[in-house]
């Protein structure tokens, strides 16, 4: 509010060269940014309403919930929810699957992109990189119903591929979705197959960007592909894939829904290695109608997942600030 | 360690050696990339064909038997999956238009650096992406304040403000020169006419990108369904799969007691969900072919600035 106003005020400065009269003070700066205000005032009333208002609403793991009393009438309980939940064993279940799921696809999905990329960029620029990259990158569109719909077809007992492919081989028939212990391979395959084509994008990127002049310099000095791949390309992607190991960080905390719900046909029999935070939230509240439970998981896992955003970003912070969220 | 290997071999060998890797590299791709389209085709074939010969043969990667009977039942015998397509097309639709443009105009706003509220609002935004009520919270506002359960705009309103798409699209309107923006305001342009005439336009790419992701939330949504809706009637396409697949019952069932008589028809309910499967990847997929290049630069652009 400084320089700006007086800037479009000539005519009445001279008169009071002084302050201006507030009403007139607000018009001013209505007209700069009254515009502006209202083009995001739809948001930020989306966000008061559909973020913010439910932010307070943690309160509720600290009551004893029940619809006829609302939020406010019902009883307060202290931490008597939590002391509930990590009581029992399926704080460390799902807190258990929710991380080392989160690293085993972290490792593996970057691995996998990694690869394709490093193929991919062999081949920049040809039809066939066109095919390969059209097929890879479909997957990722398919929601997670449609890929356990695909999933299904694969394994279902009588008529899956799997084992009547077995059968050809005089396996007998392996009962996938009561067999908990396969699960954790599965859930692998479909992250990979769903997500490496996306994933790749972000590394075959970086090294379109990795000038040609140090490829020549080295094809000069006689390296082979290898050489240049593990001498050049690799070194030059170690920043990015730093910070995408860190940033990940931040969602350690996180379960993705469909993968963990849709895909096991949310399976009793298979929860020792398919429950996951996410999973259970939405059990405890919808089916098991154990709301001060479900809210109090879900107190668990923002709060966590805060402080993780908060120190992975501050990681980030120190490496490469360009790249840090805040 | 490439000096220490012999000149001489250098010529015959390193072609012949350059060829395989080539080949096993295309290999690798070529695989993968098959890999990634045999689960399409497996559900395609198991839709063309007769549910009997799924039983017999199992899923296969082309149909044993061929049969349309499936699409066939679906276009006649049941409103129920066609009111679910529109559930989801009407969902989709709605949602992705006002969500694009509260989100964008929102976007353009912050991307204004005369507009002094801009970093707190910036802030509120991120905030947002940070931290969250989790899911009890919403759920009692939605259904116990809100009223939204079983309504067709829970499925529309609780998805339209993304703080981090809102974050991108302001990044690709940042791009638009300084310089320009202000010829039009000293021009007598306001800011609405500005934003709509020349700062969309300009940032068509990122707008579409952002735009088509919006869509494919709208139209993939699961969850919200999972959470909120109960009548049949407002099932979403995703949810009517779920349902079907849980169930292959369900369909028969549910159908008749929709037309409330008995159906003489026994639907062949295997390759019928599998046909709705394919239904549901229609759209997408082709949707797809139209964009996928624009697209991939799209997701570079963004995901370089990150």
């Amino acid at each position: 509010m400084s320089a700006d106003p007086e800037v479009g005020s000539t005519s009445v400065s001279l008169a009071r060269p002084l302050a201006l009269p507030r009403r007139r003070k607000l018009q001013v700066w209505l007209r700069d940014n009254g515009a502006p205000l209202l083009m995001s005032l739809p948001g930020i009333l989306h966000l008061l309403v559909f973020a913010y208002i439910p932010m307070f609403g943690i309160i509720i793991a600290f009551k004893e919930y029940r619809y006829d009393q609302g939020i406010f009438g019902s009883k307060w309980v202290g931490f008597y929810n939590f002391k509930f939940l990590f009581s029992s064993a399926v704080a460390a279940r799902i807190t258990r699957n929710t991380v080392a799921y989160h690293f085993l696809f972290m490792i593996t999905g970057m691995l996998a992109s990694l690869i394709i990329a490093l193929l991919m960029n062999e081949v920049q620029g040809t039809l066939r990189a066109r095919f390969y990259q059209s097929a890879m990158f479909l997957p990722y569109f398919i929601s997670y119903i449609i890929v356990t719909y695909f999933v299904f077809s694969f394994l279902t007992i009588d008529n899956g591929i799997v084992n009547r492919l077995l059968a050809k081989f005089g396996v007998q028939p392996i009962s996938w979705y009561s067999k908990p212990q396969y699960w954790p391979a599965i859930l692998t395959i479909v992250t990979i197959w769903k997500g490496t084509g996306y994933g790749s994008i972000l590394y075959l990127a970086v090294m379109l960007g990795i000038s040609p002049e140090y490829y020549e310099a080295a094809k000069i000095d006689g390296a082979n592909k290898w050489q240049q791949i593990w001498h050049i390309t690799l070194p030059m992607l170690v920043p990015i894939i730093v910070i995408q190991v860190l940033l990940s960080m931040g969602s350690m905390f996180r379960a993705n829904f469909g993968l963990f719900y849709n895909v096991p046909m949310d399976r009793g029999a298979l929860y020792p290695t398919t429950d996951v935070i996410d999973t259970f939230v939405y059990r405890a509240l919808l089916r098991m109608g154990d709301m001060g439970m479900s809210a109090a998981v879900g107190v668990y896992q923002s709060v966590v997942g805060f402080v993780l955003v908060l120190l992975s970003n501050w990681a980030v912070r120190r490496i490469d600030p360009e790249r840090a969220l805040f | 360690m490439a000096t220490a290997l012999p000149r001489a071999r250098s010529g015959r060998y390193y072609v012949v050696m350059g060829f395989l890797g080539r080949l096993l590299l295309n290999l690798v791709l070529l695989s993968f990339s098959l890999a990634c389209l045999v689960p399409f085709l497996v559900v395609i074939s198991a839709s063309l064909t007769t549910e009997e010969a799924l039983g017999k043969y199992g899923y296969t990667l082309f149909p044993k038997e061929f049969s349309l009977r499936a699409y066939q039942m679906i276009f006649t015998q049941s409103n129920l999956i066609l009111r679910s397509y529109g559930v989801s097309a009407l969902v989709t639709v709605v949602g992705s238009s006002l969500s694009m443009l509260i989100m964008s105009l929102m976007a353009y706003a912050l991307s204004r650096r005369t507009f002094k509220l801009r970093q707190g609002i910036a802030f509120y935004i991120f905030f947002t992406m940070l931290f969250s009520g989790g899911l009890v919270p919403s759920y009692i506002l939605i259904t116990q304040y809100l009223h939204l359960k079983d309504t067709i705009w829970v499925l529309i309103l609780p998805g339209l403000v993304s703080g981090w798409y809102v974050l991108v699209l302001r990044t690709f309107f940042q791009d638009i020169p300084e310089e320009l923006l202000d010829a039009a305001k000293i021009d007598g342009a306001g800011e609405w006419r500005i934003f709509f005439q020349i700062a969309v336009p300009l940032s068509t790419p990122g707008l579409a990108t952002i735009a088509l992701f919006t869509m494919l939330g709208y139209w993939n949504d699961f969850y919200t369904a999972l959470l909120y809706i109960e009548k049949r009637e407002l099932y979403p396409i995703q949810y009517m799969l779920w349902v079907i697949l849980q169930s292959a019952e369900w369909l028969q069932k549910a159908q008749q007691e929709q037309t409330g008589m008995a159906m003489r028809i026994e639907l062949p309910v295997l390759p019928m969900r599998m046909a709705m499967a394919v239904l549901a990847i229609g759209p997408i997929a082709f949707g797809y072919l139209f964009v996928q290049k624009y697209f991939i630069r799209g997701i570079r652009l963004g995901s370089l600035k990150g």
